[in-house]
């Protein structure tokens, strides 16, 4: 594992290195010293590497990933995996706003609590926190799954598509349009899948979750309204 | 943009160290508000006397002369301490109104006042921040608190009457990222209360709003719980008064905050890259403030 040390080396100069992995298929791995908060850490990368970073980091990190495995020992700014494509962003403390937004597949994993607008127009991405939600956490989801193992905030799910919700704790509040759905089994299996995928054993059993999806009312064409078009 | 540092200290000790670790935070948030920046320090003082923090207008504005002019026509002593363009008076507390007076009939236009209270000094200027921070020598001020900003102009001219903290009531002071969409409507009808303003900045408006609340008998807390109600707007808010440190965020919460506390410290960084310099912030309890939730220290 290559030791990257962000107080000697320019942040872009190893970005650039993790970029230059597009096209390469050997599995590099960097444990990354010293990130200070630095922001757009390991963003862009399009590759199967390996980076796992000792500290806190600002915003971005990890955004638009395809492919690699990112951990932070630490905690993360805001737009956490932002945009991710593919791979696994995990955060082993708490992530600020946006975590996992708009990402189109891939996989967040959050150990700690992740703040307002979690999964915010998520698209195919797999988002698992283990704490809690902040407010208009998934607002707009079209795709994918978001998985709180605590509470969810305020206006959870406003404006929801086509995403599916998972919480084990309370929620403040259900936002426009997202209503709970009955747990039917194929849910409980999908559930099971994501928390194995995110090493999270029996021990968190899935019926302790309830299920969120779209109402439905808000985003149909409806002939009644057409006058408002 | 904007960014905001503050820093409240729970060990004495570290006290002397307050303006070193401040300067630190201050300039990794250059980025955030390269405009212009301004400082609040909590340092020494003593009940019955009240400092007052001036600013020239013009550099070759004699604050001194002013201070002995004031002194000679108020019959009280005042102690005097220069930082370039920058002055801090101390006055007997019976003489500070009379003192103000003076200063604003004697330098009219050519002064302003940035602060007064027991223990509050403010200095604020154009330029990048850490040269502001620099040009005041920050690094070597005490205190047992201090709020920094770094500003980003959005709703009033780039001066440094126009940089944060505003203070508008004694040892109190206020910095703000975001920006207000009801504050010509607080302003006037918070004139027609009485309070007055020395800027057509938004920040200066919420400032007055807590101070007015203080005056009808809030605690900082209470006034900060109703702003909620009465500001439109984005805003983090970090509050400092004589002895408290306190911050708000609206309930949107768009505007970045994040903070962090150990035995010895509270602190505040609009980024975390603000807080990365701090002794022991690997060991810290760091989270993010809620949204629309009162956080306050208060030192005894």
């Amino acid at each position: 594992m290559d030791v990257v040390d962000l107080e000697k080396t320019p942040l872009r100069d190893f970005n650039q290195a993790l970029h230059d992995l597009a096209g390469k298929s050997d599995e590099a791995s960097f444990q990354v010293l010293n990130p200070r908060g630095k922001h757009a850490v390991a963003s862009g990368i399009d590759a199967p590497a390996y980076v796992e970073i000792e500290g806190s980091v600002g915003y971005y990190c990890g955004s638009m990933n395809k492919q690699a495995t990112v951990v932070v020992n630490g905690s993360a700014g805001v737009g956490l995996a932002e945009n991710i494509m593919s791979g696994i962003v995990h955060v082993k403390g708490d992530a600020s706003s946006s975590a996992g937004a708009t990402g189109i597949g891939g996989m967040v994993v959050i150990d700690g609590n992740a703040s307002s607008r979690c999964g915010i127009s998520n698209r195919g991405a797999d988002i698992i926190v283990k704490g809690n939600v902040g407010h208009m956490s998934a607002f707009m989801a079209q795709a994918g799954n978001l998985v709180v193992l605590g509470d969810a905030g305020e206006a959870f799910g406003d404006s929801l598509y086509e995403a599916k919700l998972f919480v084990r704790g309370n929620v403040k509040s259900l936002g426009a349009d997202c209503v709970e759905k009955e747990m039917k089994d194929k849910h409980k299996k999908l559930l099971r899948e994501l928390l194995d995928k995110a090493g999270i054993g029996p021990e968190v059993d899935v019926s302790e979750f309830k299920r969120y999806g779209s109402a439905r009312q808000l985003y149909n064409f409806k002939i009644d309204n057409l006058e408002a078009y | 943009m904007c960014g905001i540092v503050g820093l409240f200290l729970k060990d004495k000790a570290l006290e002397p160290e307050l303006g070193g670790m401040m300067a630190g935070m201050l300039s990794t948030m250059c980025d955030r508000g390269p405009d212009s920046a301004g400082f609040a320090v909590y340092g020494a003082g003593d009940e019955g006397r009240v400092k007052l923090t001036l600013r020239a207008r013009k550099p070759d504005f004699d604050l001194g002369k002013l201070a002995e002019t004031v002194s000679h026509q108020i019959e009280s002593h005042i102690a005097f301490t220069d930082h370039g363009n920058h002055a801090v008076l101390v006055v007997a507390a019976d003489k500070a109104d009379e003192a103000r007076a003076a200063i604003t009939a004697l330098g009219g236009d050519d002064v302003q006042v940035f602060s007064s209270g027991t223990r509050i000094e403010i200095y604020k200027e154009i330029g990048r921040p850490n040269t502001v921070a620099d040009r005041f020598h920050l690094e070597n001020m005490s205190g047992s608190h201090g709020i920094g900003h770094t500003r980003m102009a959005t709703e009033s001219a780039v001066n440094a009457a126009g940089a944060h903290p505003f203070s508008t009531g004694m040892d109190q002071c206020l910095v703000h990222n975001g920006s207000l969409s009801n504050y010509a409507g607080l302003r006037r009808q918070l004139q027609r209360k009485g309070m007055t303003f020395q800027t057509q900045n938004d920040t200066e408006v919420a400032s007055v709003y807590l101070t007015w609340r203080m005056q009808q008998g809030a605690s900082l807390g209470e006034a900060l719980e109703s702003s909620l109600e009465d500001l439109d707007g984005f805003y983090t808010f970090v509050v400092g008064t004589e002895n408290g440190f306190g911050v708000l965020r609206d309930p949107i919460a768009c505007k970045p905050a994040v903070m962090a506390e150990t035995d010895d410290y509270v602190a505040f960084g609009s980024e975390y890259r603000a807080l990365a310099g701090l002794p022991g912030v690997d060991k810290a309890k760091v989270w993010e403030p809620e949204p629309a939730t009162v956080y306050f220290w208060e030192r005894h």
